[in-house]
C-alpha cells in the first residue's frame, strides 16, 4: 500500500497543489513504481487516497502513454522509432532488438525482464537510435551497444541489486522538500 | 561567440548555483525585484521577444494580458516538449537550468504569480530530476519560497511530470493534465490569461522562451535586438537532425539561412555521404515539409511564409534523396494519430482515416481513388478542429503531396489489378430504413 | 432595449437576446436549428464534436474612434476572419453576424457527418435510438447519400458492454459527444464514467461497484445522441415509431417528477398495450429533464404476475374469487351495520380523486370522521398550506444570496431530484444549510453542515432561529450561530423538513419553527414571497394531496376544521385491537406489512382495496383489485403543492378497477347517489369542497406553454418525442401567506431529552423495499437496500461489531438482523437502513452474530 509506505511523499506532493486531483499523476507515478503497473488496486489505491472515482483514475491511465494497465517486464526498453530517428536506422534497430530479445515489439521476455516497446520521439534525435530504459536515456545506440546493455541489466537482474530508478529518485526527491 | 541560451557550453557546471552565480546569476532577478512590475514587463515587450515553442506569440504581449491586481496567478513553464525532432528544452532543463528557473521567476514577478509550475513531459523524469535539485538550491538560499532575496517577493515552484502526450503540449491541454485531468485542450475561450490553471490567470511560456528573459532584463531590450532580425529578434536554439554530419542542438541568431545551418562546418557540416539534399521539415513533424528552394530562406518566424511552411520550433529534420516521402509521411501521420486526444470529431476520425489510407497507398494495394480521399480528408480536418493539432496533422500529407505527388502517383496499383480483384468495395450507403 | 440584451442577425434575421447567450441558443430563438452533437443546453459547451461550424463575423472596430468601420453603403463592415467557429462555445456581442447556410458551413457539416460515420456501424435497422436518433437525423438533413471509407478499414469495437446491470454500452456505435460523462460530472455529480484511452480508441468505461454507480444513470441514454447508451430494460424491447408516448408522473415520489411512458399493444401480453419504457418528460419547475433510475424502472409492478386480477371474498375462512356485485355490497352492508364503529386509513399513493372520494365515503356516507393516514410520519399539513413554497416559485431560480435549509431529511435517498436541483442551486451560489442527526450527501454542497444529538432536533432548530432574528452581522465560530447568520441574510429562502430520527410530534414542532423562521419580519419576511416558504419532503408522491383531500380525524377538505374530530390512525389501530372499532377499510396501504397493526384484532369487518395480496389484504374479508396508476387516470398534488394530471397508459390488469371507482360504487351502496363517470367530474367536485383547487379543472391542468430549453420533439437535440411536455404543466395553488396574514405558530417547549447509550436512527435507501419496488424486482433487485446497520468506529468497538459482520438489532421490542458497517455514523448514533420507516430514536441493543463476515 503506497498510503503507509509512502506516506510522506503523498503528503509532500499533495502539499504542492490546490487540488487533490493534481496530485493524480505524480501518485500514479509513484504507484506504478510500487506495482510494477497500474493494476485495479493500484487505481483504487490512488483514487482513495485522492477522494476521486475510480474511474477516473482508469481515464487517465488510459490516456497517458507512461501508465501501463498490464504488466511489463523489469525493464521496460522504449526505442523511439519516429521519423528522425527511423532517418538513423531506428526501424531496423527495432527489428534487431526484437531479434535479440527474442520477443515481438508489445512483448515482455519469458523471464519477465524486458519489454520492449516501441514510442514516439524522445527528444534525443541527435543522438539515434536510442532508447529509454525505465526512463533512463540510451543513446547513440548499435548492435554492440544494446547487447552490452542487456547484458548489464541481467548481471544487475541476477545480482539482486538494481540501481534507484529515476521515479525512486523523484520520490526521494519529495521526500527531501 | 558565447552563448546566450547555452551557456553550460562555455561556462563548466554552470547547472551549479554556485557557478551560476558566479557568472552573473540571479542579477537579473535581483534587478527586478527592484522594479515596478509592469515596467519589466515592458522591457521584454520592447526586446521583441516572441514564444519560442513555435507559435511566435509575443511574450511582452501575453503577460501584459495577465489582469492587474491581487489574486491567484500562477506561471505555468511549458517543458512538454514532444514535438519530432525537438530536443532544446531538455538540454536546458538538464544543463542550464537556473536561467530557465530565474526566467520564470522575473515572469512571475512581472505578472504577480506566488506558484510556478514547470510542467515536464514524465520520459524527462532524469532531466528533471537535475532541474528539481536546482529548484532545492534555491531553495536553500532564499531564491524561492518566502521574501525572495529580501524583497518581500515569495514565490513557490513545483515540477510536475506528465506521463506521455503529446498534445500536453497544448497549452490548454497541459492546464487540464496539471489539474489531473485527461490532457484534452479546451474550446478557447476562455483563455489562459484569463482562467487558466485553477480557473486563475495564468501564463504558460515556453521553457526556452524563459532562459531568454533574464539576459534581456541585464542586458537591456536594444542589447537584445542587435540580435537576429527586426520582427525575429533574438537567438534561437535549432534542433538539427536526420541527414546531417553533425546533428545536434545549435544557438543562432535569427535570419541565418537554412543552406548555412545545414552546409556549414560550424553547424551541420552537410548531408552524410555525399547524398543530396530531398527535403527538410523544417518545425518538426507539424509543420509543412519544404524543399531545396527553401535553403536561401532565412531562419526567421516569417522566412518560409513565402514556401508555405514556417520555422516554428525550429525543429529541422534533413532528408536526403534517398527519403520516400510517402513514408515520411505515413510516419508523420502515425504520430498524429497516436497522439490525438480525441476530443474533436475530424481530428480523432481523421488522423485514423488518413493513416488507413497511407499505409495502404505505401505498401503499393491503394488506388487512384484512395488518393483523392486522402487528399480530401486532409482538407476536410483542415481549419475545422478544436486545436491546431488537426492542422499539423495534414501538413505532412498536403505538402508531399503539393512538392512530391510522382512519389504518390507512383505507387498507385495500376488500375488493372484492381478491376481484377473487382471494384473496390467502398462503405455501405447511409440509407434510410 | 435593455443593456442585458444583445442584438445580433443570423442569416439576415435580428434576434436580441440576453448578454452570455451561446450562438446556437440564440439562432434557435428564432428557429433556426444549428444541428449539434456534443452540445446540449443543460451542459457546459465543449465544442468538441465540431456539428456546429458556422460562419460568424464581427463589425470592424477603427482603433482610433472605437466606431464600427463603414462600408460605401453605409452598413457596417463585417471582419468573418476566423474562419468557421462552434456556434455552440461562442457567446453572443453586438453586431455580431452569423451565417448558418453558406457553402463552406455546409460542407462542414457534411463533413463532419462523414468523419463520424466513419467508424460507426450503421446497424440502424437494429438500433433502439433508430427512429428518433440525432445521428440519423442529422444524417438525413446534412449528410451526404455514401461514405468513402472503405468498409474494411472501420475500427470494429465490443457491441455490448454492460456498465452495471441497468445501462449497456454499444462502443461502436458511441461518437465520444462526452454526454454522458459530462452529465454524470457536472448534474448528477456521480462522475462514475469516463472515457479510457485516447484518439480514435476513446472509449466509455466504468470502474465504480457496482458499475455506474449512479441514482442518474438512465439520464444518459435520453441526452446519447446515438443509440450507444441503451438500457437493460429498454434495450431490444421495441422500435420507436410503434411507441405510444403517454403522459405520466412519478408514481411514488413527492417532487411530482413528470415522465412519459412508452406503450406498445402485444401479442405476447394478448394484445394488452404494455410499458416499454419511462423517459423524463420536461417540466422547468418540477424535474427539468431528469428523472431517477427508481422513477425510471420500477414501474414493472404495474404488470407484475403478483397483480390481484379479481376481487375476493372471504368464504369459509378462505379468500375465494367473487363477482364485483357481490365483493361491493358486502363491503357496503358490512360498513352499514358497523355504525359509529367504522374507520377507514389510507396511503398517500392515490389520487386526488381517489382520496376525495374516500373521505366522502366516511364523512357523508357513514357520518364518521375516524379516518386518517395508515402511515402519518410527517405532520405539518396545514402548516404548509399556510406557508408553504409561494405559488410560481422554481427552485432552478435560486442562486447567489439564497439560501436553503435542509431539517432531518437526505434528500439524495429521499427525493433525488430535490437532491440534484439543491446541489445545482448550490452551484449557482445558494447557500444550502443542514440540520440532521448525521451527515448526508448534501453536506459536500452544503455552507453549513450542523449535526446535533438524537432527539435534539427541535431543540437544535430553535436555537436556530432564535439567532436568526438576532441581527449580529459578525462571523461567529459557533456552528448554529454562523448558520444562523447565514440563514439571517437570505434573500430568498426555502426551508425543507423531513421525519428522519423524529417522531410525529417533532415533526409538527419543526414545522412550525421553520414557518415562523419564514415569517420573521426582520428575516425578511420571506413567507408569501416568490422562491421562498416551507417544502415539506412527504413520503409519498400524493401525501400533499391526502392532507388537501381532508384524509385527516380533524379536518375535511381545503383544512376546514371539523367540529368533532375522528379517531387518529393510532387511536383506530387500538380500537381494532379492543373491539371498539368493528369495521375498518383499508385503501392502498398496509398496515399489519407495515408493523403498525398486530393483525386483524377484534375486527368484525376488514377490506382492503390495494394492487398486491399485502399481508393487511391476506387478512381482510373482502379484498378489492385496484389499478395501478398506468391503468387510469387522475390528479398528483407535489409537495410543492402543484397538481398535476397523469393519463392512462395501458390496458387495465384483470378484472381491476380504478380506486376512485370502486369507492364510487361503494358511495353508491350506501347512499351517496349515482356514481361519477370520469376522474375529470369527481376533480370537479374537488374543485368546489376545496377551496384552494378553486378554478382548476382537468383542461387547466392540461395547458402547457413551450418551455426553455427547447428539447423534445423533433428538434434536433432530442430525436424522440417523449421529452416534450404537451400534456400539462399543472397549478400550482397559492398558500395563505401569499395573500393573507399569517400569525406566528406556537412551539411548546420540549425538554431536552437527556441522552445516554447508543441510539438507533432509521435512514432512508432510495430503493428501500417496498410494495412498489418490490413487485419491480426484476431490475432494480440487485440493487435493493440491504438491512444495513452503520456505527461509528468508537462504537463499533464497543459493541465488538466489525465491518461486514452479521448483527441482531433490537429497538422498540423488535429484533432484526442487519449487515454492520463501520466509519459511517457519529458516535452514539446507529443508523439503520434498508428496512421501512421508523419514527423517532430508539435505544438499541446490538449482539453480534456467529456467522460468516458477509463479504
Amino acid at each position: 500500500m503506497i498510503q503507509e509506505k509512502y506516506a510522506e511523499e503523498i503528503k509532500g506532493i499533495l502539499a504542492r497543489y490546490p487540488t487533490k486531483k493534481s496530485a493524480a499523476l505524480p501518485l500514479m507515478h509513484l504507484a506504478q513504481r510500487e506495482y510494477g503497473y497500474m493494476s485495479r488496486e493500484a487505481m483504487q489505491e490512488v483514487a482513495s487516497i485522492l477522494d476521486l472515482d475510480p474511474t477516473h483514475i482508469l481515464s487517465l491511465t488510459g490516456f497517458y502513454t507512461l501508465y501501463y494497465e498490464e504488466p511489463v517486464g523489469r525493464y521496460v526498453l522504449e526505442v523511439c522509432n519516429d521519423l528522425a530517428c527511423a532517418l538513423k536506422g531506428a526501424d531496423e534497430f527495432v527489428e534487431m532488438a526484437s531479434e535479440k530479445l527474442g520477443i515481438d515489439v508489445d512483448e515482455t521476455t519469458a523471464d519477465g525482464l524486458f519489454t520492449l516497446k516501441t514510442v514516439m520521439c524522445l527528444a534525443a534525435c541527435d543522438r539515434a537510435p536510442m532508447l529509454q530504459c525505465n526512463l533512463a536515456f540510451h543513446e547513440h545506440l548499435d548492435e554492440a551497444k544494446f547487447e552490452a546493455l542487456i547484458a548489464k541489466l541481467r548481471a544487475e537482474a541476477a545480482s539482486g541489486k538494481m540501481a534507484p530508478s529515476v521515479v525512486e529518485k523523484i520520490a526521494a526527491y519529495a521526500r527531501q522538500s | 561567440m558565447a552563448h546566450i541560451l547555452l551557456r553550460h557550453r562555455d561556462v563548466k557546471n554552470i547547472h551549479q548555483l554556485d557557478v551560476y552565480r558566479k557568472h552573473q546569476g540571479y542579477e537579473a532577478l535581483q534587478k527586478v525585484l527592484g522594479m515596478e512590475p509592469a515596467a519589466v514587463t515592458s522591457i521584454v515587450r520592447d526586446s521583441g521577444l516572441r514564444g519560442r515553442g513555435g507559435a511566435g506569440f509575443p511574450t511582452g504581449m501575453k503577460w501584459g494580458f495577465i489582469p492587474k491586481g491581487a489574486g491567484e496567478k500562477y506561471v505555468v513553464i511549458n517543458s512538454d516538449e514532444s514535438e519530432m525532432g525537438t530536443f532544446k528544452d531538455r538540454e536546458l532543463l538538464e544543463r542550464n537550468p537556473h536561467q530557465v528557473i530565474e526566467g520564470a521567476l522575473i515572469a512571475a514577478y512581472a505578472i504577480g504569480a506566488k506558484q510556478i509550475y514547470n510542467y515536464c513531459r514524465g520520459e524527462f523524469m532524469d532531466a528533471g530530476y537535475v532541474f528539481e535539485q536546482a529548484l532545492r538550491d534555491c531553495y536553500a538560499n532564499g531564491l524561492l519560497g518566502e521574501n525572495i532575496l529580501g524583497s518581500g517577493f515569495s514565490c513557490d515552484f513545483s515540477m510536475y511530470f506528465g506521463a506521455g502526450a503529446y498534445i500536453c503540449g497544448e497549452e490548454t491541454a497541459l492546464l487540464n493534465s496539471l489539474m489531473g485531468n485527461l490532457g484534452q485542450p479546451w474550446s478557447k475561450p476562455p483563455f489562459p490569461a484569463v482562467e487558466g490553471l485553477y480557473a486563475k490567470p495564468t501564463v504558460v511560456n515556453n521553457t526556452e522562451t524563459l532562459a531568454n528573459v533574464p539576459p534581456i532584463i541585464l542586458n537591456g531590450a536594444d542589447w537584445y535586438k542587435q540580435f537576429g532580425t527586426d520582427r525575429s529578434p533574438g537567438p534561437k536554439i535549432v534542433c538539427l537532425s536526420g541527414h546531417v554530419n553533425k546533428p545536434g542542438n545549435y544557438e543562432i541568431n535569427m535570419g541565418m539561412t537554412y543552406r548555412e545551418l545545414i552546409y556549414s562546418e560550424e553547424y551541420g557540416g552537410g548531408i552524410p555521404n555525399g547524398k543530396a539534399f530531398k527535403a527538410m521539415l523544417p518545425s518538426g513533424g507539424s509543420g509543412p515539409v519544404v524543399v531545396d528552394d527553401a535553403l536561401d530562406a532565412p531562419m526567421t518566424y516569417e522566412g518560409l511564409t513565402p514556401f508555405g511552411s514556417v520555422m516554428g520550433s525550429a525543429s529541422v529534420v534533413i532528408m536526403d534523396e534517398t527519403v520516400d516521402m510517402v513514408w515520411m509521411a505515413m510516419k508523420c501521420v502515425h504520430f498524429f494519430h497516436h497522439e490525438s486526444c480525441g476530443k474533436c470529431t475530424p481530428c480523432r476520425e481523421g488522423t485514423y482515416w488518413m493513416e488507413k489510407l497511407l499505409k495502404r497507398i505505401y505498401k503499393g494495394q491503394g488506388t487512384q481513388e484512395d488518393l483523392q480521399t486522402l487528399r480530401s480528408v486532409a482538407g476536410n480536418i483542415g481549419g475545422r478542429t478544436l486545436c491546431a493539432l488537426g492542422d499539423f496533422a495534414i501538413n505532412p500529407v498536403l505538402s508531399t503531396f503539393r512538392h512530391f505527388p510522382q512519389e504518390y502517383e507512383a505507387k498507385i496499383k495500376p488500375a488493372a489489378a484492381v478491376n481484377g480483384q473487382g471494384k473496390v468495395k467502398t462503405a455501405v450507403s447511409v440509407a434510410a430504413d | 432595449m435593455s443593456d442585458d440584451l444583445v442584438t445580433l442577425s443570423i442569416d439576415g434575421v435580428e434576434v436580441s437576446v440576453p448578454k452570455g447567450t451561446l450562438v446556437v441558443d440564440a439562432a434557435k430563438q428564432i428557429g433556426n436549428d444549428i444541428p449539434v452533437f456534443c452540445y446540449h443546453p443543460k451542459l457546459e459547451p465543449v465544442g468538441m464534436c465540431r456539428m456546429c461550424l458556422v460562419e460568424i463575423g464581427l463589425p470592424v472596430i477603427d482603433r482610433g474612434t472605437g466606431k464600427p468601420v463603414l462600408n460605401a453603403d453605409g452598413t457596417p463592415q463585417i471582419n468573418f476572419g476566423r474562419g468557421l467557429q462552434t456556434g455552440c462555445t461562442v457567446r453572443v456581442s453586438p453586431g455580431m453576424v452569423v451565417r448558418t447556410k453558406t457553402d463552406p458551413v455546409e460542407q462542414a457539416r457534411a463533413d463532419v457527418i462523414e468523419f463520424l460515420l466513419t467508424s460507426h456501424p450503421l446497424d440502424c435497422p437494429i438500433c433502439d435510438k433508430g427512429g428518433e436518433c440525432p445521428l440519423q437525423n442529422l444524417t438525413m438533413r446534412h449528410g451526404r447519400g455514401n461514405s468513402r471509407m472503405v468498409f474494411a478499414d472501420k475500427l470494429h469495437m465490443e457491441k455490448h458492454v454492460p456498465l452495471g446491470d441497468l445501462i449497456y454500452l454499444d462502443r461502436e456505435r458511441c461518437i465520444q459527444c462526452a454526454r454522458c460523462v459530462r452529465f454524470q460530472d457536472e448534474v448528477a455529480g456521480d462522475p462514475v464514467i469516463g472515457f479510457h484511452n485516447r484518439g480514435r480508441h476513446l472509449e466509455i468505461a466504468t470502474l465504480s461497484d457496482p458499475g455506474f454507480d449512479s441514482y442518474w444513470s438512465g439520464n444518459t441514454t435520453d441526452i446519447c445522441p446515438v443509440g450507444a447508451l441503451t438500457t437493460a430494460d429498454f434495450r431490444f424491447g421495441a422500435r420507436p415509431w410503434e411507441l405510444t408516448p403517454v403522459a405520466t408522473l412519478s408514481p411514488h415520489c413527492p417532487s411530482g417528477s413528470n415522465m412519459t411512458v412508452s406503450t406498445r399493444r402485444e401479442a405476447k401480453a394478448g394484445g394488452r398495450s404494455v410499458i416499454k419504457r419511462v423517459m423524463p418528460r420536461q417540466h422547468e419547475a418540477v424535474n427539468e429533464i431528469w428523472i431517477s433510475d427508481k422513477d425510471r424502472f420500477v414501474h414493472h409492478f404495474a404488470e407484475s404476475a403478483e397483480r390481484l386480477t379479481q376481487p375476493l371474498v372471504r368464504k369459509n375462512g378462505k379468500l375465494v374469487a367473487a363477482s364485483w356485485t357481490e365483493a361491493l355490497d358486502v363491503v357496503a352492508g358490512k360498513l352499514q351495520q358497523a355504525g359509529t364503529a367504522v374507520a377507514g386509513v389510507s396511503g398517500d399513493r392515490l389520487s386526488n380523486e381517489d382520496l376525495f372520494l374516500f373521505q366522502e365515503l366516511f364523512r357523508k356516507g357513514l357520518k364518521s370522521n375516524n379516518i386518517d393516514l395508515a402511515n402519518g410520519r410527517l405532520a405539518g399539513g396545514d402548516i404548509v398550506a399556510q406557508v408553504g413554497i409561494s405559488s410560481g416559485s422554481n427552485l432552478k431560480e435560486l442562486g447567489k444570496g439564497d439560501v436553503v435549509l435542509v431539517v432531518a431529511s437526505d434528500l439524495h435517498e429521499e427525493v433525488p431530484v430535490w437532491w440534484l436541483r439543491l446541489k445545482q442551486a448550490a452551484e449557482r451560489g445558494a447557500a444550502i444549510v443542514t440540520l440532521n442527526v448525521r451527515g448526508t450527501r448534501l453536506d459536500k454542497y452544503a455552507k453549513h453542515a450542523l449535526c446535533y444529538a438524537p432527539g435534539q432536533a427541535v431543540a437544535t432548530l430553535r436555537q436556530l432561529v432564535n439567532q436568526s432574528k438576532v441581527e449580529t452581522g459578525s462571523q461567529s465560530d459557533d456552528p448554529i450561530a454562523a448558520a444562523a447568520a447565514t440563514v439571517g441574510s437570505a434573500s430568498n429562502l426555502v426551508a425543507f423538513y423531513g421525519a428522519e430520527g423524529l417522531t410525529y410530534d417533532e415533526t409538527e414542532s419543526v414545522a412550525k419553527l421553520l414557518a415562523n423562521l419564514l415569517l420573521l419580519k426582520n428575516g425578511g419576511g420571506h413567507a408569501g414571497k416568490k422562491n421562498n416558504g416551507l417544502i415539506p419532503v412527504w413520503p409519498h408522491n400524493n401525501t400533499q394531496g391526502a392532507w388537501d383531500m381532508g384524509i385527516h380525524p380533524s379536518f375535511g377538505p381545503g383544512y376546514k376544521a371539523l367540529p368533532e374530530a375522528g379517531l387518529d390512525a393510532h387511536a383506530i389501530y387500538e380500537g381494532a385491537a379492543s373491539g371498539t372499532v368493528k369495521a375498518l377499510y383499508v385503501l392502498g396501504a398496509d398496515p399489519i406489512g407495515d408493523g403498525l397493526m398486530d393483525g386483524r384484532g377484534k375486527l368484525e369487518f376488514l377490506v382492503v382495496q390495494e394492487m398486491f395480496l399485502t399481508a393487511t389484504a391476506a387478512a381482510a374479508d373482502v379484498v378489492l383489485p385496484a389499478q395501478s396508476w398506468a391503468e387510469r387516470e387522475g390528479t398528483f398534488t407535489n409537495a410543492e403543492r402543484r397538481v398535476q394530471r397523469y393519463y392512462p397508459a395501458i390496458t387495465p390488469v384483470g378484472d381491476s378497477r380504478a380506486d376512485w371507482q370502486i369507492l364510487a360504487q361503494v358511495g353508491e351502496r350506501v347512499g351517496l347517489g349515482k356514481p361519477a363517470l370520469a376522474a375529470s367530474l369527481v376533480f370537479r367536485n374537488v374543485a368546489k369542497a376545496v377551496k384552494q383547487y378553486k378554478g382548476m379543472d382537468y383542461r387547466s391542468l392540461a395547458k402547457y406553454e413551450k418551455q426553455w430549453p427547447d428539447v423534445g420533439g423533433d428538434d434536433l437535440y432530442y430525436g424522440g418525442n417523449a421529452y416534450e411536455n404537451r400534456s400539462g404543466l399543472g397549478q400550482q395553488w397559492a398558500a395563505t401567506a401569499e395573500s393573507g396574514k399569517v400569525g406566528m405558530f406556537e412551539v411548546a417547549e420540549t425538554a431536552v431529552k437527556s441522552f445516554s447509550g447508543l441510539k438507533l436512527v432509521r435512514i432512508a435507501a432510495l430503493y428501500t423495499p417496498g410494495t412498489l419496488i418490490s413487485h419491480s424486482a426484476s431490475l432494480l433487485g440487485p440493487r435493493m437496500a440491504q438491512p444495513t446497520l452503520s456505527l461509528s468506529a468508537a462504537d463499533a468497538r464497543k459493541a465488538g461489531v466489525a465491518d461486514g459482520n452479521r448483527v441482531e438489532v433490537t429497538a422498540n421490542g423488535m429484533t432484526m438482523t442487519a449487515m454492520a458497517r463501520v466509519g459511517d455514523a457519529p458516535d452514539g448514533v446507529a443508523l439503520m437502513s434498508g428496512v421501512a420507516y421508523q419514527p423517532g430514536t430508539a435505544v438499541v441493543q446490538i449482539r453480534k452474530l456467529q456467522e460468516e463476515k458477509v463479504a
